[in-house]
């Protein structure tokens, strides 16, 4: 109806002029990703540490993880704030309900405005929350990731569970095992941009190329957002589009819980080896029904109590991100940072039927 | 405009000046609305250390953009009976396409035109399945808010696209103001918008027949309104608003993601009913629209400023919006009861 009239038309003719018009002007001289400076501003540079400063008293910091009522995160961080009390500090735990990319900015923003004196944080991805964690460290707030990593140049540590390659390739070892290293297999992952999730993913893809696991195919690589509900489908759906399925591996504790239930229920239980990362409180009745063998995770605590103590260094001036500073984590004994600002927590402890009941977290 | 079915009863000139004074403050939930908004921020100025600081406002107003722009033509659908929940995958296709095009080395003076144009073709889809097929917008628009999306994760995967030119982020980002004021160019161009909006709405031929066309689509078709193409041009300029939200999205995260704004067509709607616009068609007023924006965006910063729970904030959110809906209609039964009885009531004897 709206271009029968010789004015629609018209006006359609115009405007198509018009955008082509801005199209020729634009195509030869405009900015491009190869010309113009794009944002890469450098952190600001540190200042020097002093190794022997103590640690200061009544320090403010604050936990921001991927989303608040993620189980996992939650031991992470309340750990943390335990810690916070150790030298004299106070901690909380702000955080969206969804782990979506852009719903932490706000949360910084209004930690930058408290003026806490630092900030730790699990990024949902590494990018969006970039300018805002150049702002804080701009104002003096210290600014730790921990889990799921920034970009290098907005946070000055980060807190890694364990080296990523080696929860990548082991959480492949030990399936392998299991499934005695033939079959198809998927993995049921977290967000889809998740930076700890892609790159323990990648060092799975790696593992699998050995010679070992030629037998052994990735067919699939799912997403269940680290809901419940979706991961519960996800797994849902990968039984029914490949019913000869081997193994999955779930390197998130929301995927492995929800993918558990729904194997404990149905006829796949105990036809499919399910391996992964979980807490032993919401996998210890998959471990004893059998549907679950074994898993695997880092001590949680440890990550938040240890973050919690590098925050503190960092913010009294004992450590400033550097490469080889040294520093103390209270009852965890000393930490070396690494390259790229990294510390590394330790190796994972693999639980199962047997150790699973010393573990309660 | 929002006004309460007119009575011609007027029983005694007391009972008038009552009744009028009631429709004038009372009964206009836009106006509810506005005075809630300015009680916010004085409440949180004068309780919440840093909410003032022209850095948190910058922050705060910013933080809404792109809801408040998509909110702007949304409200002129609303008041036509329509409603589009595509705008967020919209906004979602409009980032990722800016991120695949840079990624592929083109000018970014380049890809916003072509962007915009997506989201006018976007808007024409919508808009002819409603107006020429003949489809519910409800319907329709659910599925392209799964189209969009879907090809939203078909132009970028999986991927996430950084490092957009400075010189534009810096445009978008709160840390820029306008100088001397806490307006960032995003909510300057937001106000502008409103503006113009707020005009071709209120006082042109063709935005007032938006309130015929919402409460009697038919008897505007025959007084002459081109019901078929008015919907059709609210769809596009929808389309095009969110495909400019994308944009802006993209360059105040400095990440261009299929994602991006999942959710937020319900924060527009949301904010749009919370401004006093009638679901059914034919109400409301585009300052109600902007004052619910606002309310939204402010209190949600007020209550993180606090550290009132994510879930608490929702929970806020959704009595406001129950509240906005309800409490015309309460009020309205309430006038229409007592001019019943009035007119009811014996009349007086001169």
């Amino acid at each position: 109806m709206m271009l029968r009239t010789a004015a629609g038309r018209r006006a359609v003719a115009t405007a198509a002029a018009a955008v082509s018009l801005t199209l020729a002007l634009t195509a030869c001289s405009g900015t491009t990703k190869d010309s113009a400076g794009s944002g890469g501003a450098k952190a600001a540079g540190s200042a020097k540490a002093d190794p022997d400063a103590p640690l200061k008293k009544g320090l403010k910091i604050a936990f921001l993880p991927k989303q608040i009522n993620n189980p996992y995160e939650k031991i992470v961080d309340e750990a943390g704030i335990e810690a916070a009390k150790e030298y004299g500090g106070t901690g909380k735990e702000v955080g969206p309900s969804d782990a979506n990319a852009s719903s932490q900015v706000s949360y910084i923003n209004t930690l930058i405005q408290q003026r806490q004196d630092a900030i730790l944080l699990a990024a949902n991805d590494p990018n969006a929350v970039c300018g805002p964690l150049k702002q804080a460290m701009k104002k003096d707030i210290k600014v730790v990731a921990y889990d799921s990593d920034t970009a290098k140049d907005c946070r000055q540590l980060f807190i890694n569970q364990a080296s990523s390659e080696e929860i990548g390739r082991s959480l492949v070892q030990h399936l392998g095992k299991q499934i005695g290293y033939k079959g198809k297999v998927a993995i049921l992952s977290a967000t889809q941009n998740a930076t700890n999730q892609n790159t323990w993913i990648e060092f799975m893809k790696e593992e699998l190329k050995l010679p070992a696991y030629k037998e052994m195919e990735l067919v699939k690589v799912t997403y269940g957002d680290d809901a419940d509900q979706k991961s519960f489908q996800q797994t849902q759906g990968l039984m029914q589009a490949y019913p000869d399925l081997k193994g999955i591996i779930s390197p998130t504790t929301v995927g492995i819980a929800a993918a558990a239930r729904y194997l404990s229920d149905s006829s796949y239980k105990g036809k499919v080896v399910l391996n992964g990362l979980g807490t032993p409180n919401q996998m210890r009745k998959y471990v004893k029904d059998g549907t679950v063998e074994q898993f695997s995770l880092w001590n949680p605590e440890e990550l938040g109590y240890l973050g919690s103590y590098a925050a503190a260094a960092l913010a009294s001036g004992q450590i400033s991100g550097a490469e080889g500073e040294k520093f103390k984590a209270g009852k965890l004994g000393e930490y070396t940072i690494g390259k790229d600002g990294e510390v590394i927590l330790g190796e994972p402890t693999v639980f199962d039927s047997g150790n699973i009941d010393t573990f309660d977290f | 405009m929002t006004t309460a079915p007119d009575t011609k009863a007027a029983p005694s000139p007391r009972a008038a000046t009552k009744s009028s004074l009631a429709r004038g403050l009372a009964l206009r939930w836009d106006t509810a609305v506005g005075v809630l908004l300015v009680a916010v921020l004085v409440v949180g100025l004068g309780t919440t250390e840093g909410f003032g600081s022209a850095e948190n406002l910058a922050f705060a107003f910013n933080d809404i953009a792109e809801v408040a722009i998509i909110a702007l033509p949304m409200t002129l659908l609303v008041v036509a009976g329509q409603v589009d929940l595509s705008v967020a995958s919209m906004l979602g296709l409009g980032s990722a396409l800016t991120g695949a095009l840079w990624e592929a080395g083109w000018a970014f003076e380049t890809i916003v035109p072509v962007v915009l144009l997506v989201g006018v073709a976007g808007g024409l889809l919508n808009g002819w399945l409603v107006t020429r097929v003949g489809l519910p917008s409800l319907a329709v628009t659910i599925g392209t808010l799964a189209l969009y999306r879907g090809l939203a994760s078909v132009v970028l995967g999986s991927d996430a696209v950084t490092d957009f030119p400075q010189v534009y982020a810096d445009w978008a980002v709160d840390t820029t103001t306008v100088p001397g004021t806490f307006l960032t160019y995003p909510v300057l161009l937001f106000i502008v918008l409103a503006a113009v909006t707020a005009v071709v709405l209120h006082a042109t031929g063709p935005g007032r027949s938006l309130f015929a066309i919402g409460s009697q689509e038919e008897a505007a078709y025959f007084a002459g309104i081109r019901v078929k193409r008015i919907k059709l041009l609210l769809f596009v300029a929808t389309g095009l608003f969110s495909a400019f939200a994308g944009v802006l999205f993209t360059l105040r995260y400095g990440s261009a993601r299929a994602d991006n704004g999942l959710g937020f067509e319900m924060l527009v709607i949301a904010s749009v009913l919370l401004g006093g616009i009638d679901f059914d068609g034919g109400k409301g007023t585009l300052f109600g629209a902007v004052a619910g924006v606002l309310l939204i965006g402010v209190l949600k910063n007020l209550l993180t400023l606090n550290d009132i729970a994510n879930e608490v904030q929702v929970i806020v959110t959704g009595l406001l919006l129950v509240a906005s809906v309800l409490t015309p209609r309460v009020i309205a039964a309430v006038v229409e009861r007592r001019h019943r009885r009035a007119a009811n009531a014996p009349a007086p004897q001169p």
